[in-house]
C-alpha cells in the first residue's frame, strides 16, 4: 500500500509542477504590461512603475521569478488580491467552506439518487422504468446547468415562492467565529429558524450542481450492474436457487460499485467547473463565484492563486479517490 | 480495377453493418434526425428566419409569445429586451452552435491525434513529456481553464473556441496514444514495417484507421461538450459578444428578466438542451454500433 501511495505521489509531482508553471505563466502571458495589470486600472507614475516592477520582481530573469514564486508558495504566499489588498490564500480559505458545503451536499444528493436509479434500471432492463430513468439521465447529462438553475428559480422562487433566490442564509442571522459551514454554524448557534433558512438556501443550488453528476452516476451504475449481472458467478448464484434480491444485494452490488466509486471521485473535478456556474447564478459566496468576479475585475493575482489552489484541491481529491480505489480493489493495488 | 471495386463493396458492407447496429438504437436515430434538422436550420437560417436577428423593433420590447396575452402574430416566440425577434435569433443561433462544435472538434481531434500518434509511436521521453503536459491540462476543471485562457486571449467567440479545443484535446491524445500502443506490436504493423513502410505511413495509413472507432465516439461527445462550454462561456460574458445571436449570450442578456419575461430565458436554454441531447443520443448510438465488444455476432 505504501508503495502504491508513493507511486501515485511520484506521478503527481510533475503534474503539480506543471500546474505551477501554468499559474505562473498566466499573468505573464496576459497582453500588456504585467506591472500595469497588477497595479489595476488607475495607472501609475513611471517612478512608481519602476519601484513596483522591482518589488514584484518583474525586472529579473524569468527563472528567478519562477523560483521566487515557488518559494513563496511554500511559505503560504499566494500573492495579494488587488481588489481587497488581502492575501489571496486568506480570501480563498474564507470562501472555500461555502463551495465545499455546496459540493458535498450535491455529491450526496447525486449519489443517493443516481446509484439506486442505475441499479433498478439494470435489474429491470428494458422496462418502462429503465427507459424513463435512463432518458431522464441523458437529459440531465445534456443539461446546460446555468439555464436549469434559472428555470428552478423561476418555478420555486418566482411562482411558488418556496425558496430564496440567492445567498447562503437570511441576513437576519449572523454567526461569530463560525466554521464557515453554514449548516453547522446555524445548528450550533441555536438561533431559531437559522438552520431552516440555511437549508432552504442550499436546496436549489445543490440540485443544480448535482444534476450532471447524478446523471453520470446513474448511467455508470446501470452499465456496471449489467456487466456484473452477466458474470458467471452471478449465474451460479442464481442457479443455486438464490432469490433475485439476494443475488443482487450480496453478489452483484459490491462488485458493481467499484467502478462507480471512481466515477463519483471523478465527478468532484467536474463539480468544481459546475460550481463556477452554480455559484454565479445563485450568488453563492464560494470560490467559483470569486474566480469569475476576479476575472471580470481583472484581479489577476487572485485568478493566479485561485487557479493554483483549485487545481491542487482537485488533484488531492483525485489522489484520495485513487487510494480508496486501491483499498477496495486489490487488483489495482498489486498490479 | 477489381481491387478498387472490392474495396468499395467492402466499405459498403461495413457501412451497412454499421447502420444495422446504429438503427437498432431508436434514441440514436431520433437524435440523428434532430441533428439533421438543426443542420438544415443553420444552413437555411436566412430563409427560415422571419426577421433579421439583430433588427430592434423599438415598439415591441419584451413582447410575449404570440399565443400569450399581449403577444403579436409578428413575433411567434416573442421579443427580447431590445425588441429583437426571439425565433429569428434562435434560428441564427443554431449556426453559431454548430460552427462552434465543428471548429472545436476539428482543432481538438487534429491536435490530439497528432500528439497521440507521436507519443504512442515514439515512446520514451517524447511520450513522457507530451503525456505530462496532457495531465496538467486535465488537472484543471475544464471550464475554469477555458475561462482563464479567454481572459488571456480576450473575450470573443474565436478565442472561446480555441480555449475549449485546448481543454478537450488531451482526451483525444490519450485515446490515440492508448490505441497506438495496443496496435503497434500487432502483426499487420510488423508486416507493413518489414515491407518498408516509413514512419509517417505506418502511423497515418496503417495504424490510425484501426484506432478510429473510439475517436469517433469521443469526437461526438466532445461536440456536445463544446456546445455546452461555449454557451457557458457566453453566459458568463466571456464567449460570443452581443449582438451576435449565440444561445448562451442570449441567456446572459435575459438573466435580469427571469421573473418578468419567462420566454427570453426559457427558449434559448431549451435550444441548447435539445442540441446537446440530440448529439449525445447520436454519441450513445455510435458507441454501441462501433464497440465490437457489444456486437452480438
Amino acid at each position: 500500500m505504501i508503495r502504491f501511495l508513493l507511486g501515485k505521489l511520484a506521478y503527481l509531482i510533475p503534474t503539480f509542477i506543471g500546474i505551477t508553471i501554468v499559474a505562473f505563466g498566466f499573468v505573464r502571458l496576459l497582453p500588456g504590461d504585467p506591472v500595469l495589470l497588477m497595479a489595476g486600472e488607475r495607472g501609475i507614475s513611471p517612478e512608481r512603475h519602476a519601484q513596483l516592477s522591482a518589488q514584484l520582481g518583474f525586472d529579473r530573469p524569468l527563472v528567478v521569478q519562477y523560483l521566487d514564486f515557488i518559494g513563496g508558495l511554500f511559505q503560504g504566499d499566494f500573492g495579494t488580491s488587488l481588489a481587497t489588498r488581502r492575501p489571496v490564500l486568506g480570501e480563498f480559505l474564507t470562501l472555500f467552506p461555502a463551495t465545499v458545503e455546496l459540493s458535498v451536499c450535491a455529491i450526496i444528493l447525486a449519489t443517493l439518487i443516481g446509484i439506486p436509479l442505475g441499479i433498478f434500471a439494470a435489474i429491470k432492463r428494458g422496462s418502462a422504468f429503465d427507459q424513463v430513468s435512463m432518458g431522464a439521465a441523458l437529459v440531465g447529462y445534456s443539461m446546460p446547468i446555468f439555464w436549469w438553475g434559472l428555470l428552478l428559480i423561476i418555478l420555486f422562487s418566482g411562482i411558488l415562492g418556496w425558496t430564496p433566490v440567492s445567498g447562503r442564509i437570511d441576513l437576519l442571522y449572523f454567526f461569530r467565529n463560525g466554521t464557515g459551514f453554514m449548516l453547522i454554524d446555524s445548528l450550533m448557534s441555536g438561533q431559531k429558524g437559522a438552520f431552516t433558512s440555511a437549508v432552504s438556501h442550499l436546496i436549489l443550488p445543490s440540485i443544480v450542481l448535482a444534476t450532471i453528476p447524478m446523471a453520470v452516476i446513474a448511467r455508470q451504475s446501470r452499465s456496471a450492474m449489467l456487466e456484473v449481472l452477466s458474470e458467471d458467478y452471478v449465474r451460479t448464484a442464481r442457479a443455486k436457487g438464490m432469490s433475485a434480491w439476494r443475488v443482487v444485494g450480496v453478489h452483484a452490488l459490491r462488485n458493481a460499485m467499484i467502478p462507480v466509486i471512481t466515477t463519483i471521485g471523478l465527478q468532484i473535478g467536474v463539480m468544481m467547473a459546475g460550481a463556477i456556474l452554480t455559484e454565479t447564478i445563485f450568488s453563492w459566496p464560494g470560490v467559483g463565484k470569486w474566480m469569475i468576479d476576479s476575472i471580470s475585475r481583472r484581479d489577476y493575482p487572485s485568478v493566479q492563486g485561485g487557479l493554483l489552489l483549485i487545481a491542487a484541491v482537485v488533484m488531492i481529491v483525485n489522489l484520495i479517490v485513487d487510494l480508496l480505489y486501491g483499498i477496495i480493489n486489490p487488483r489495482i493495488r498489486h498490479s | 480495377m477489381t481491387t478498387s471495386s472490392d474495396t468499395q463493396s467492402e466499405r459498403g458492407r461495413a457501412l451497412r453493418e454499421f447502420w444495422f447496429y446504429f438503427s437498432e438504437n431508436r434514441g440514436a436515430v431520433i437524435g440523428l434526425g434532430i441533428f439533421v434538422l438543426l443542420l438544415l436550420t443553420a444552413v437555411f437560417a436566412p430563409l427560415l428566419a422571419p426577421h433579421d436577428p439583430i433588427q430592434q423593433y423599438r415598439d415591441f420590447l419584451l413582447t410575449p409569445p404570440s399565443w400569450q396575452e399581449g403577444g403579436s402574430s409578428q413575433f411567434l416566440l416573442g421579443t427580447d429586451a431590445v425588441g429583437r425577434d426571439l425565433l429569428s435569433r434562435l434560428i441564427f443561433g443554431a449556426r453559431q452552435s454548430l460552427i462552434i462544435g465543428a471548429v472545436v472538434v476539428t482543432i481538438a481531434v487534429t491536435g490530439g491525434i497528432i500528439l497521440g500518434l507521436v507519443s504512442g509511436f515514439f515512446g520514451g521521453w517524447v511520450d513522457t513529456v507530451i503525456m505530462r503536459v496532457m495531465d496538467v491540462i486535465l488537472a484543471f476543471p475544464s471550464l475554469l481553464l477555458a475561462l482563464v485562457m479567454v481572459a488571456i486571449l480576450g473575450p470573443g467567440l474565436m478565442n472561446a473556441m480555441i480555449a475549449i479545443a485546448i481543454v478537450l484535446q488531451p482526451h483525444f491524445a490519450r485515446l490515440t496514444r492508448a490505441a497506438v500502443m495496443a496496435e503497434k506490436e500487432r502483426e499487420y504493423v510488423m508486416a507493413a514495417r518489414v515491407a518498408g513502410a516509413g514512419r509517417i505511413r505506418l502511423m497515418v495509413r496503417t495504424i490510425l484507421p484501426n484506432c478510429l472507432a473510439p475517436l469517433i465516439v469521443q469526437g461526438t461527445l466532445s461536440f456536445s461538450s463544446a456546445v455546452l462550454d461555449a454557451a457557458a462561456l457566453g453566459f458568463l460574458g466571456m464567449g460570443a459578444q452581443p449582438p451576435l445571436p449565440e444561445w448562451g449570450t442570449m441567456l446572459a442578456e435575459a438573466r435580469e428578466f427571469i421573473l418578468s419575461a419567462w420566454w427570453v430565458v426559457t427558449f434559448p436554454g431549451l435550444a441548447i438542451l435539445i442540441t446537446v441531447l440530440a448529439i449525445n443520443l447520436v454519441g450513445d448510438g455510435l458507441r454501441d454500433a462501433l464497440d465490437p465488444k457489444l456486437k452480438r455476432s
